[in-house]
Parts: C-alpha cells; sequence; structure tokens
C-alpha cells in the first residue's frame, strides 16, 4: 500500500495485483422465452473474468444484453446455458452470501427509512449487532461524503445524493465484488464526473472488483482497467480493451492515451 | 394564519346570511331553523350532545378498528396470492359500491335490541372495503428495483413482507382510512335510523325530527359533524405520527 500512496488516484497498479478471478462467466447463453414465438437470444456463448480488484466496463448498444450479463452475475436471472462463478462459488451461493453489493440506475432507496438505516438495511438481513450496523454504515457514509446526512430521509436528498447513498448501501457488507447498472445514468454531467472520481477512490480504498454497465465512452475509458465492448442481436462480446491512464483525474482526462482509447473503444463499437 | 382564515371567514359569513335569510322570513322555521336557535338548543342538550357522541363514537371506533384489522389481514392474504387477488379485487369493488347501511335493519333483526353489535358490525364491513382495496393496492406496487435488491440481499418471503411491503403498502392503508374513518362515523349514526339500542346521535335526531322540534335535530346533527370531524382528523395526526418521512418532505 505504501508504495502507492504518492498518487493516490491512480490505483491502478494496486488492483491488477488482486490474485483470483473474482468473476468467470464461462460460455453462457441466455434466451428469453425459449421455445416460444417471441423467443430471444440475449446472450450468445458469452466468457468473461474478471481479476479481483479490477474495474471492468461493459458497453455496447441497447439490446446487447449488458445489463443481462450483469444480472445474470448477480443471481438475479439464471444462465440458459454455460455457468457463473463469483468468488470461487456459483453465482446463486455468492449471492445467497453477500458476496456482491449492487447498485441501479434508480437508486431504489426505501423512502421510509432514513440514510443511515438505508445503508444499514443489507447488514441487518446479515444479523449484525444494532451498534456494529450503525458504526458500519456512518463509516460508509463517511466515504461517500453524505456523513452529515445520515438522519436525513431520501425524499430530502438530491437524485446524486441518493445515488450515493445507494452506493454506499452496496458497500455496506465490504464485499469483494462491485456490480454497478448503469449507476449515473440519470445525473447530470457535472455530478455525473463527481461521483466517478467518488467511486474510483471508493474502490481504491476497498479493494473491491467492479462490473460496471454504462452507453457513455468516455465513462467506461476513465473508470475501467478494461472495457469490454458487446454488440446486439445476438448479445456477444466483440472486443475487450485493456486502458491504462497515466492517473484517474482531471490530467487523466487531459491524457493523449485517454482520446487514443475513447477511439478505440468507438471504433470497436462501430464495427 | 393565512390558510385559516378564508375558511374561517367564508363560514361566518355564511351562518350570517343563513340567519338574515330565516330571520326575514323567507324560509318558514321549521323547515330550516335558524343558526342562533340551533345553537340555543346545542347550548341547553349539550350533556344530551355529549353522551349520545360517546355512544356513537364508541360505535364507530369498535366498527373502525375491527374492520381494519380484517381488512389488514384479508389484504395481506390476497397479496400473497394471485388467485385470491384477481378474485377479491373485482368482488370486493361491487361491494364496496353497494349501500351496505341497508343491512342495518336485517342485522338488527338478528340481535337483541339492547345489542350494540349490530352498529358495529355495519360500521366494520362499511370499514372493510376501502381499507382492503387501497392496501391491496399499495401490497401490489412494490418498486422492481426494491424487489431485486431483496433477492440480492437473499431475504426471505417473510422479511421481504414486513421490511419492504408493509411500509410500503403504508400510505395506501392511510388512503383507506381516510375515507374509512369519515364513513365509519356515517355509518354508526345512520345504522340507528333504522332500529336496534337508542342511544346514539341517529337516534336523537329521528326522536327529534318526530317530535318537530328541528332546531334539536339540527343541534344533533351538528354534534355528527363534530364527530365525524374528529375521526378524520385524529385519522390524519396518525398518518403523520405513522409516516415521519412523509411530514419531513411538507415541510
Amino acid at each position: 500500500m505504501s508504495d502507492l500512496a504518492s498518487s493516490a488516484p491512480d490505483v491502478v497498479p494496486e488492483r491488477k495485483h488482486g490474485g483470483a478471478a473474482s468473476v468467470v462467466v464461462d460460455r453462457v447463453t441466455k434466451v428469453f422465452n425459449q421455445g416460444r414465438s417471441d423467443e430471444v437470444v440475449a446472450l450468445s456463448d458469452v466468457d468473461l473474468t474478471v481479476g479481483a480488484g479490477e474495474f471492468v466496463s461493459l458497453i455496447g448498444p441497447s439490446g446487447c444484453g449488458k445489463s443481462t450479463l450483469l444480472r445474470l452475475i448477480a443471481d438475479l436471472i439464471e444462465p440458459t446455458t454455460g455457468t457463473v462463478t463469483v468468488a470461487g462459488k456459483p453465482a446463486a451461493q455468492s449471492r445467497r452470501d453477500q458476496e456482491y453489493g449492487i447498485a441501479f440506475q434508480q437508486a431504489g432507496l426505501f423512502e421510509w427509512r432514513t440514510v443511515r438505516r438505508n445503508v444499514e438495511l443489507p447488514l441487518e438481513l446479515r444479523g449484525l449487532a444494532k451498534a456494529e450496523r450503525r458504526a458500519r454504515a456512518e463509516q460508509m457514509l463517511e466515504l461517500v461524503g453524505l456523513a452529515d446526512f445520515a438522519g436525513h430521509y431520501p425524499g430530502q436528498l438530491s437524485g446524486g445524493m441518493q445515488q450515493r447513498v445507494a452506493i454506499a448501501r452496496a458497500l455496506a457488507v465490504q464485499p469483494p465484488l462491485l456490480l454497478m447498472d448503469e449507476p449515473f445514468g440519470a445525473l447530470d454531467e457535472m455530478t455525473r464526473e463527481r461521483l466517478q472520481s467518488e467511486l474510483l477512490g471508493i474502490c481504491a480504498a476497498t479493494g473491491a472488483g467492479t462490473v460496471f454497465v454504462t452507453h457513455s465512452i468516455s465513462e467506461a475509458v476513465f473508470l475501467s482497467d478494461r472495457v469490454v465492448v458487446m454488440s446486439a442481436r445476438p448479445g456477444r462480446i466483440t472486443a475487450s480493451i485493456e486502458v491504462d491512464l497515466p492517473s484517474r483525474d482531471e490530467a487523466g482526462r487531459q491524457a493523449p492515451v485517454y482520446f487514443e482509447k475513447i477511439t478505440e473503444v468507438r471504433q470497436a463499437l462501430r464495427s | 394564519m393565512r390558510r385559516v382564515l378564508p375558511p374561517l371567514v367564508f363560514g361566518v359569513l355564511a351562518l350570517v346570511l343563513w340567519e338574515v335569510f330565516v330571520a326575514a322570513g323567507r324560509v318558514a322555521p321549521f323547515i330550516l331553523p335558524a343558526p342562533t336557535a340551533i345553537g340555543a338548543q346545542i347550548a341547553e342538550q349539550r350533556q344530551n350532545i355529549w353522551d349520545a357522541a360517546l355512544a356513537s363514537g364508541a360505535n364507530a371506533l369498535a366498527g373502525l378498528i375491527g374492520g381494519t384489522i380484517l381488512a389488514v389481514l384479508a389484504a395481506l392474504a390476497a397479496s400473497r396470492s394471485r388467485f385470491l387477488g384477481e378474485v377479491s379485487v373485482p368482488f370486493a369493488a361491487v361491494v364496496n359500491a353497494l349501500p351496505i347501511i341497508a343491512l342495518a335493519p336485517i342485522l338488527n333483526n338478528m340481535f337483541e335490541s339492547t345489542s350494540s353489535v349490530p352498529r358495529r358490525l355495519v360500521t366494520g364491513i362499511v370499514v372493510f372495503f376501502p381499507v382492503f382495496l387501497n392496501l391491496l393496492r399499495g401490497l401490489r406496487e412494490v418498486d422492481p428495483v426494491h424487489q431485486e435488491l431483496m433477492r440480492t440481499y437473499a431475504a426471505s418471503v417473510w422479511t421481504f413482507a414486513v421490511k419492504v411491503r408493509l411500509p410500503g403498502a403504508l400510505p395506501h392503508l392511510f388512503t383507506g382510512l381516510r375515507q374509512a374513518s369519515s364513513l365509519a362515523v356515517i355509518a354508526a349514526v345512520v345504522a340507528e335510523y333504522f332500529g336496534g339500542l337508542q342511544d346514539g346521535l341517529g337516534a336523537r335526531i329521528t326522536s327529534a325530527a318526530a317530535f318537530t322540534a328541528y332546531p334539536r335535530a339540527w343541534a344533533f346533527v351538528a354534534g355528527a359533524c363534530l364527530l365525524g370531524l374528529t375521526f378524520y382528523l385524529v385519522t390524519l395526526l396518525l398518518e403523520r405520527v405513522a409516516m415521519p418521512w412523509k411530514r419531513s418532505l411538507i415541510s
């Protein structure tokens, strides 16, 4: 850790030394409404490995199955064929063990719970003692910069703040893996860039690996160690582009390599 | 003050107009007594009005609580079973549109004439449907994101019901209760028009009217208005206490 302290936002080297893979998607096909007239092949023969602590973005046109792939990893749906392994276990087992935290495009906060109690919910369901839950929730809110709003209700917060609460909630069980389905999709550009930086800081602090679904090429390039490009009908992976920015901050957004990678992803999306 | 003043001024003005209208001899006092005559009766009968309001209030409250408990249990059951839900909603909607109060004479004949049960039963039935229909709608409207989240937490059906379904349905429950609280008072008062034990506001109104003591009848009607208003306001207060997150949005 100490050898990295000099450039805090640049956390890529550490994350690449992660070790065992946190997600292995092995020859997965997903067919909806199989055998019916409205049969849809959402994913066809997809392989994907996400290393521990690695930040991988899934990008592609609407209907390319990127959200489906994320839901398969989360065991919210089951593959038609193939296997999904998360944290060395079958996806279903990992879900039951809360090996991942998840955030969606809608913050999905429980409006009748205060911010703190929203973050506490996954801990509550794990049966943690009240004092410990509270301490952990405060710590997570500190991390997303919302410690002062612990007693507020979600309805009193802006969209960006709600999304930060959702991220704090996803992190509450300190999972080794973070799954995010366009979490910043509904936010304005300024809030979005600020949250991107915050997310990188959080991932660095917790060492969590991340699978991040997005429409935005610049967002994918800025955040990721690897951008996985998908195409539609049937959904499959067409390219996997490693990104190694000199730093992940304002300077990183200006670096030539950043623009090169954006071009590379754009071309991969076109082809 | 700004919010209270206009309706207050309007109300006072309406009373004054009413008084002037009657005093000017445009309407016979036995058709529409003057507000002052009614006021005098309210002052004179206040003990009777109070006693009758207590009796009717107890009936309304018993029916409201009983009907609500049954409606909550029924809604929980109907929300758990697709079949029950599909069958019960149209059925409940049709029954809800019927004048349930018309059951009062039949129920009165089923019990002794000294029993309070028939009025409470009618009230309970009247209360049941709005609470059931509203709550069931709330229980079924679960945010899909919440549903997926609870699945990622591997939450049991019970946990899901207690932590998500019920609190999420509270606003709907109170919508139903607000309707039901006014209906409960109406049912408890009107049920007495059809016989049974005669110790509430409804019986007082009919007997005063039968003796052509119209100002007294109106005095008891005013008592019934106040009782209904009390029930409604207490429900609003409960709603605010039960849902602090709504309150904080208003302030």
